[in-house]
């Protein structure tokens, strides 16, 4: 590389996957990875990552908080196939068949700053009304045979969906040499963004 | 506060009563303001009255006495305390006036309540610690102990455990309380009210002196329910459902007017019901404003009802009317939106835009405020002048007095008697006609004439004006100058002519009123005539009138009804000739030059001078001044958008400005109008805008260069008065010195311009192209107006305009016509240039941020491109780099070196030209396949998505559960299949492959002293089955051989796959077990684990079998005691290749396989049992060979690609599709397993019923000419030649998903098939060679499903194998065969429906359909299909010289190889020994590899005695190098490390028609013996 200037742009994602809402399911944990472009490649930190199990909180909010952190670097020389992270929750059915409880992707935020994201989870559903009672029968449920597909837009029209609940991330980005590269993403209005209140 | 609004409670509360218990518990939840106050319920009649009031009476007493106990506590708070009852007494009194006392008490009330709020807030902040310890109580809590022992015990559950302990200790006052609380509470509750707001006002006036006290002390806050209740109290409001008397809405002392009752109209008011009224009246009044919602009339204003008296729905649908034709939709043509298309014109020129280049030479303002009147003059008289010259120019009183003339003649010649072939009443009539025109031309001549003679006059006097004017104003503005010039004329011939004129013109009026005269006379006749018998009517009329007049006396004023009355008509006076020419000779005089007076011709020049500012008056100076000053710039407006505008220029002392400059306006839009503006500046203040011109859009014909300069006149509106000598604009002046004769000027001028279409720099002229409108326009005007006929547009089309010019024909010569001749001439010359092409997404170009050029310049975005077209080399490319800079040129070498090579053929690699270009072909197929795959490949299915388990059926369901009582261990374990493992995440070393070697059968033995052998003692036995009809002669000889050997054999196999090799450890004799599994790693191309890319890997995978052969290398007998010093030598003795991707499709190959064993294997012999072959003669027959048994899989299991879903496009019928499909399912429902095939896929990538495939086809004639006599001989030939094509499986090639079949010729062309190709041309050599023949669909080992060929011959039926020339008896048990799906003849489809599908227990008779279920059948008749193969195939003789100089290559490549595998020794070759085998190797050939080894044999021993010699001849169809050097490199032959080795290598290449190869390789290697 020639020297002095830069022929990658950094970016760096921390936070975490803080709380979901599944008001049906209790006792689920989450799985994250991240799909990138070709042009990308992680220099730092973990791509994937699996949680804990967490319960709902007693209080009204019956909130799950996973408060799983997430910290990764990547480097890159084109925007293109920017990081999307990759969630799904599972979690025991009935009869304590672990299933999935949903999936669902969000692009890492552009803009430096932090960044709360909450994203609409939703599973695969069963193609008949037959196979949605054995698949509940026997606790296996439909799933993605890679999680990832969620994160593309191919072949996706052949699979029906059902919403399920809502993961909350926040990220914290840092970029490097992405203006110097030519790419502006924005004035990272980090004034103007709410800072989350303290749970009480 | 609690005194104000006590009033509407009291009047609320008795209208209220009834419900009382609800009206509590109302109570509670509202607060206790609400409760009206019982005692002043006066006006009530009920019982409970007197209850009340003694109620009331012993309220009263306990309230006095907690007071007095409260009053020794807090003293302050009693006089207002003792005021508030008072206070709410006195309301309750007069509650009916209540109204009033709330007004009256309004503002007090404000004033009072504020400093209480403010009380009240700081008492809350200081409230969060009011209790005291329970010695202490405070006031609050003294109140609360005596007002809370009141609350009515039954009226709220809730309610109920407060005051329930508070009772306990309470005193014994509550206890008393005989009366029901129900009734109790509402006084109570009224009382506490009041008693709580004193309270709470007593408390923070206690406060306000204590604060510190009571913050130091309190305990936390509690807000209790009645403090609650009433801040609520405070917000809220309950309106009143009562009526609000009028005046209270009413401005004081108004009385309320009724408009209704004044005889106005006020519509009718909306329903509402009357106590909401109320309510919304109340809450009204309860603002302050409140009263303006209120009309005269005392009511809230309201609008008139809006809802209509009528219904007015929709009209009910009657029976017949169904609903739905109402509702039918009705469908309307859409109308195309005329949008305006003009505008929307192409783009993407790559030359530019389209261009309009406006000049803008000048403007010469013709009247300026500025002007002086010199100038006004000088204007005029250039303007006249320019009239003058424009007159003479087209000199019209000339062209007419010519036309007379002309006229004349004719009508001279007419008269002529001269001419007697015309018709007399022709002539007349001609002449008749010329008459009326000579008349017509005469007076426009006159006036013509008329017109110039007063023009010049009128120069004349402006002229001399001017003069007069230059000398009273003692200067000359301008330089104008009229100079006139006398022309001499011949003052006789002119007379001459003017007289002629004149007489003529006399003639000819004199004519034409002697006619008019005439024609006069016959009316008069006529007329007299009339007259005359209307007279006589008239007298006869009037006698019987007169006889009438008695009887009808009205008829008298009937009389005079014939209303015509002619009076007598007069005669005509003869025309007068005197009177004419008088006439004739004033007119002349008037309007025509006189005679012999000089020709007077104006010319106008600048040449005066003009008199400098100095000697001019002061106000010519600031005139000249205020010129100065006065600087003009145009602005060019296109579609009224400015688009550029000139330089200010300063106005000359002339008034003309000149700009010359040109605007070239890049336009997108159609033009639609181009304006220009001119403004005008004074000194430097803000430009006004002085006037817009307009001009035309130019016709698509003027190109710049062409177009003229036009000018376009303007003028102003605005009112100029100057102090100078200006004459202003819009303002009235004189030339003359009284002021009479006042003239108005506006500011005028003329703006000097060419708009004109640019030309582009190839000539091309940059014209939006023209919509084409007004076609199908056609009218009666079509010959006349040219406009009309052709459309606008049409006359820019010159083709077509001269094509109306000659339809119509125009008159050439009419000078009318004059300038479109000269256009149409020029324009068919075809100069001009209409472009008549559409542009497509003509605002591409907008969008376009950098050239093309430039984008593909850039080596970033052509490395995106790349990578994002899936180009192999890039597909999997990462990081591109960001900068141009950082990408090596070397990135695309590779790339480009191969699109390059695309089309050249490269004869390095192949040796052979033509396999290059079957190589260059393939490849491109390939790529077009992998595309076509690539694109399929993004269809998804669900499955391919999403895991979901299979819905169970009933007999899942039942087997799991069976499963479930089986048992855990059972004696015979069933196999379970393994897991399968998706290809993604593998990486290297993760796959292995597993050969398992169990055993092999009947390998060749060695010969006994094979250097020493004398005579053949091998049995000459071959492995063809057609000698097997005389076998045996060999026998007893070979049977001697036996027992003296006592080591046949000890073979061993060696498995090498991706240059891995592992071998097992050695066995004995000829039927040896091995029962060993070898592990072999394998590695992905690239490390690419992808489906795809592990159905390209084209390894194979070779066992060789070899035979180790120690010898016993002591030299010295002496030493042989000691130690044993023998050497190991491996002999090959055959291999089975089999391709990886066999193995990859079918997970598994299980089986015996018939070793290739070269035909002439050096000191071995096919080892004969004897006992055996005596037996079992026939069956041995069938199986000459050498068998194997292998077991192979790929640990883990890989999941192989499925085949390709994608719906190909067909030229095949419908309805046989469909029938396909329908025979398909039919069969996959029957036996799911056995291969069904009705339609392929073509080369070109169409669907292709199976049986066109099918069609007789001549081999190549020289094979046949070989055995004439021998139809067996000749069809094995041909299965020969088909299997010497090289083999080539399409799942290689193209990915393995879609089974592409080539037809024959194609198969032959390119050299290269699978077993379909192979078979299919197999089948057709022999249907052509008169054969009953089938192609066989089903399962062989190790190919997989593959096809083979059966024929029938007389009596038995034959299985080829199409790939290796070999066949089988139907009941060989090792025919590879294993299975069969269905039989394919040219005519039908059978497909095997027996129980069984082994060959060996089948019946191949088609003709039965309990056995066969046939395609076509009675049902669905063959249609006759036409066969896609060609009607004959065309050999061409191969060319034997390049075939003898590939085969020089090969060897010469093939000795470089074995001396680069064997690095560490010495190669040597022996040449003798090699020519030997050279020559030996043609004998092979023809021989196809049989019956030769014992003559070859002694020769090689005659000439090579002296050598240990063990060597084999391989046989193989040529392809490539490639494989050849595999295949010698399998043999191991380069192993042996003997010091004095010595190799022996020859090549041979039989050349068959089309290029098929036939290649022998013999190496041997040579060890010299001592």
């Amino acid at each position: 590389m020639a020297a002095g200037t830069s022929t990658v742009f950094l970016l760096m994602v921390n936070g975490q996957v803080e709380s979901a809402q599944f008001p049906e399911y209790d006792d689920l944990y989450c799985k994250y990875c991240f799909v990138y472009g070709q042009d990308w490649a992680p220099t730092a930190g973990l791509e994937e990552g699996i949680s804990q199990i967490t319960s709902k909180s007693q209080d009204v909010r019956r909130e799950l908080v996973w408060n799983f952190p997430i910290d990764v670097t990547f480097k890159s020389t084109n925007p293109y196939g920017w990081p999307q992270i990759v969630l799904s929750v599972y979690g025991p059915d009935v009869f304590g068949n672990d299933v999935v409880r949903g999936y669902g992707a969000v692009h890492v935020p552009f803009s430096p700053g932090r960044h709360k994201r909450t994203i609409p989870m939703f599973v695969p559903e069963s193609t008949s009304k037959l196979q949605k009672f054995t698949s509940w029968f026997m606790g296996r449920r439909p799933e993605y045979r890679d999680p990832k597909v969620v994160a593309q837009g191919e072949g996706r029209e052949v699979t029906r969906v059902r919403s399920q609940g809502f993961v909350t991330l926040l990220f914290n980005v840092v970029t490097k040499d992405m203006r110097k590269l030519g790419y502006y993403t924005g004035p990272a209005d980090t004034h103007s963004i709410p800072v989350p209140s303290v749970p009480q | 506060m609690v005194s104000e609004e006590a009033p509407p409670d009291s009047q609320q509360g008795p209208a209220q009563e009834e419900p009382q218990t609800r009206l509590l518990s109302a109570t509670a939840r509202r607060g206790p303001r609400s409760l009206p106050p019982i005692p002043s319920a006066s006006r009530t009649g009920f019982a409970e009255f007197s209850m009340r009031e003694r109620m009331r009476e012993k309220l009263q007493a306990a309230r006095s006495k907690a007071e007095s106990a409260l009053l020794q506590e807090i003293p302050t708070p009693r006089p207002r305390r003792l005021r508030s009852p008072s206070v709410k007494e006195l309301e309750t009194e007069f509650g009916t006036e209540s109204g009033k006392e709330a007004e009256r008490t309004q503002p007090e009330d404000a004033s009072q309540s504020h400093p209480r709020v403010k009380f009240r807030d700081s008492a809350r902040k200081i409230k969060p610690k009011p209790r005291l310890p329970p010695g202490f109580p405070s006031a609050e809590e003294a109140y609360n102990f005596f007002t809370f022992n009141f609350d009515p015990e039954p009226e709220e559950p809730e309610e109920k455990p407060k005051p329930k302990p508070r009772d306990e200790t309470g005193q014994e006052e509550e206890k008393g309380e005989e009366e029901p609380p129900s009734q109790e509470g509402a006084d109570r509750m009224d009382e506490e009210e009041l008693v709580q707001g004193q309270e709470a006002e007593d408390f923070l006036l206690g406060l306000d002196h204590r604060a510190a006290d009571f913050l130091a002390v309190r305990p936390a806050d509690y807000e209790s329910a009645q403090v609650r209740l009433q801040r609520e109290q405070e917000m809220l409001f309950v309106p009143s459902r009562r009526t609000v008397p009028t005046y209270k809405k009413l401005p004081e002392n108004v009385q309320p007017r009724f408009l209704e009752d004044e005889g106005l109209y006020i519509g009718a008011r909306p329903e509402v019901a009357r106590g909401n009224q109320n309510i919304m009246e109340n809450r009204l009044l309860t603002q302050e404003t409140g009263r303006r919602w209120f009309g005269d009339d005392g009511r809230i204003l309201a609008l008139p009802n809006p809802i209509k008296l009528l219904p007015s729905r929709p009209p009910v649908l009657t029976q017949e009317q169904s609903p739905t034709a109402e509702l039918e939709t009705l469908y309307k043509k859409a109308v195309k939106y005329v949008h305006r298309s003009q505008q929307v014109i192409g783009s993407g020129d790559p030359s530019g835009n389209f261009q309009l280049d406006v000049d803008i030479s000048g403007l010469i303002f013709t009247h300026h405020p500025c002007f002086s009147r010199e100038h006004v003059l000088a204007a005029k008289l250039a303007q006249l002048y320019d009239q003058y010259v424009a007159r003479q120019q087209r000199n019209k009183a000339k062209f007419l007095t010519d036309k007379l003339q002309a006229l004349r003649n004719a009508v001279q010649t007419g008269l002529n008697p001269e001419k007697p072939h015309q018709s007399l009443d022709m002539n007349q009539k001609t002449i008749n006609e010329y008459k009326a025109e000579i008349r017509q031309t005469r007076k426009l001549r006159d006036a013509e004439q008329e017109r110039d003679r007063t023009l010049l006059k009128t120069i004349i006097k402006v002229w001399k004006e001017m003069k007069s004017l230059r000398e009273f104003q003692r200067c000359t503005n301008t330089p104008l100058k009229l100079v006139l010039r006398k022309e001499k004329v011949d003052q006789k011939a002119d007379e001459e002519a003017y007289e002629a004129e004149i007489e003529a013109e006399i003639r000819e009026l004199w004519e034409e009123q002697g006619e008019a005269y005439e024609q006069r006379m016959e009316a008069y006749r006529t007329s007299y005539q009339q007259w005359k018998a209307w007279k006589k009517a008239q007298k006869t009329k009037k006698k019987k009138k007169r006889q009438a007049d008695e009887e009808h006396p009205e008829e008298e004023t009937e009389e005079p009804h014939p209303g015509e009355a002619p009076g007598k008509p007069t005669p005509p006076e003869p025309p007068d000739r005197a009177a004419v020419e008088q006439q004739v000779r004033e007119r002349a005089a008037q309007s025509r030059r006189r005679p012999g007076e000089p020709t007077l011709v104006p010319e106008l020049s600048l040449a005066g001078s003009v008199t400098p500012g100095d000697q001019c008056p002061r106000a010519e100076i600031w005139r000249r001044d205020d010129v100065k000053r006065r600087s003009v710039y145009l602005k060019v407006l296109f579609n009224n958008k400015e688009v550029s505008r000139t330089v200010s220029r300063q106005l000359g002392p002339d008034f003309r400005v000149h700009f010359g400059q040109i605007f070239n306006l890049q336009i997108f839009n159609w033009p639609e109008s181009l304006t220009l503006q001119v403004y005008e500046m004074v000194g430097h203040g803000s430009p006004a805008l002085l006037a817009e011109v307009f001009l035309p859009i130019p016709e698509t014909t003027v190109i710049t260069g062409r177009a003229p300069f036009e000018e376009v006149e303007f003028s102003s509106n605005q009112h100029v008065t100057l102090d100078h000598e200006g004459v202003g604009s819009g303002v009235p002046f004189s030339f003359e010195a009284d002021g009479s004769n006042q003239l108005t000027l506006m500011t005028s001028g003329k703006v000097s311009h060419s708009v004109a279409w640019a030309v582009g720099e190839n000539g091309i002229p940059l014209i939006p192209p023209l919509s084409q409108q007004n076609i199908g326009f056609r009218s009666a005007l079509k010959k006349a107006d040219a406009i009309s006929s052709i459309g606008t547009s049409g006359l820019t089309d010159m083709k077509k305009l001269a094509k109306w010019a000659a339809e119509s024909r125009l008159d050439p010569n009419d000078p009318n016509n004059g300038p479109l001749m000269q256009l149409i001439s020029v324009a068919t010359s075809g100069e001009s240039y209409v472009p008549d092409f559409f542009r497509l997404e003509q605002l591409q170009q907008e969008f376009n941020f950098v050239s093309d050029e430039e984008l593909n310049r850039s080596k970033r975005f052509r490395l995106l491109c790349l990578r994002s077209q899936q180009v192999p080399e890039f597909r999997n490319y990462k990081q591109v780099p960001v900068y141009d800079r950082e990408i090596l040129e070397k990135v695309f070498q590779d790339y480009e070196k191969r699109l390059r090579d695309r089309n050249i053929i490269e004869t390095k690699e192949h040796t052979d030209t033509h396999r290059a270009i079957v190589a260059k072909y393939l490849q491109q197929v390939r790529e077009s396949v992998i595309n076509r795959f690539l694109i399929a490949k993004q269809h998804f299915l669900l499955a391919d998505l999403i895991v979901e388990e299979e819905v169970p059926n009933i007999s899942i369901l039942g087997l799991s559960l069976f499963k479930l009582a089986e048992q855990k261990r059972p004696l015979r374990p069933r196999r379970k299949g393994r897991k399968k493992v998706t290809a993604q995440n593998l990486s290297d070393g993760d796959i292995k492959l597993l050969v398992n070697i169990v055993r092999a059968y009947d390998l060749p033995v060695r010969k006994q002293a094979a250097s020493k052998f004398q005579q053949p003692s091998r049995s000459s036995r071959t492995f063809s089955e057609k000698r097997a009809a005389s076998p045996s002669t060999h026998s007893p000889t070979h049977s001697a051989d036996y027992p003296l050997g006592q080591v046949l054999v000890r073979p061993f196999v060696e498995v090498s796959f991706q240059r891995t090799i592992c071998h097992t450890s050695t066995a004995e004799g000829p039927n040896p077990s091995w029962n060993e599994e070898l592990e072999l790693p394998f590695r992905a191309p690239n490390g690419d684990y992808s489906t795809t890319s592990l159905q390209s890997v084209k390894d194979d995978v070779f066992i060789n079998i070899f035979d180790e052969v120690l010898y016993d290398v002591l030299e010295d007998d002496r030493e042989r005691g000691n130690g044993t010093h023998t050497r190991v030598e491996r002999h090959w003795l055959g291999c089975v290749k089999i391709p990886f991707s066999t193995i990859y499709f079918q997970a598994r190959i299980d089986g015996t396989f018939k070793i290739d064993i070269p035909p002439v294997l050096l000191g071995y012999s096919k080892e004969q049992n004897m006992v055996l072959e005596r037996g079992f003669e026939s069956v041995r027959s069938l199986s000459e060979g050498s068998y194997i048994t292998l077991f192979i899989t790929i640990e883990p299991q890989l999941i192989p690609g499925e085949s390709v879903r994608e719906k190909f496009e067909s030229q095949e019928d419908e309805k046989l599709l469909q029938a396909t499909e329908k025979f398909q399912a039919e069969c996959a429902l029957k036996f799911p397993k056995r291969q069904c095939l009705t339609t392929v896929i073509d080369i070109s990538g169409k669907t292709v019923f199976i049986t066109r495939y099918l069609k007789p086809l001549n081999p190549p004639q020289e094979l046949l000419d070989i055995h004439r006599d021998n139809p067996q001989a000749t069809a094995e030939l041909v299965a020969r030649y088909v299997s010497l094509i090289p083999f080539l499986p399409d799942t290689v090639s193209f990915a393995g998903l879609c089974d592409l079949w080539s037809t024959s010729d194609q198969f032959l062309d390119l050299l290269a098939g699978d077993e379909e190709e192979h078979a299919v041309l197999l089948c057709n050599y022999f249907l052509s060679l008169g054969k009953k023949a089938w192609l066989v669909m089903g399962n062989a080992i190790p190919e997989g499903p593959t096809a083979y060929v059966l024929t029938w011959e007389k009596n038995h039926y034959l299985i080829w194998n199409p790939c290796s020339g070999h066949f089988y008896g139907q009941f060989d048990t090792f025919c590879p065969l294993k299975n069969v799906g269905c039989l394919i003849g040219p005519d039908n489809i059978w497909f095997n429906i027996q129980q069984y599908d082994s060959p060996l227990r089948i019946n191949f008779d088609v003709t039965k359909p309990k056995l066969w279920k046939s395609f076509f059948s009675r049902s669905l008749p063959y249609p006759g299909l036409s066969s896609v193969q060609p009607e004959e195939l065309i050999y061409q003789r191969t060319d034997e010289g390049a075939a003898a100089e590939l085969q020089d290559r090969i060897e010469k490549i093939l000795k470089e190889k074995i001396m680069d595998w064997r690095p560490r020794h010495l190669t040597r070759w022996n040449r003798y020994c090699t020519s030997t085998l050279r020559h030996f190797l043609p004998l092979l050939e023809r021989s196809r590899g049989e019956d030769v080894e014992d003559t070859h044999r002694t020769e090689l021993v005659r000439q090579l005695g002296d050598y240990r010699f063990s060597g084999f001849p391989l046989h193989m169809p040529y392809s490539e190098v490639k494989p050849l050097v595999d295949a010698v490199y399998s043999t191991g032959v380069h192993n042996i490390d003997v010091p004095n080795v010595e190799f022996a290598l020859a090549v041979y290449i039989h050349p068959y028609p089309k290029n098929v190869l036939s290649v022998w390789i013999y190496v041997a290697s040579l060890i010299r013996n001592r």
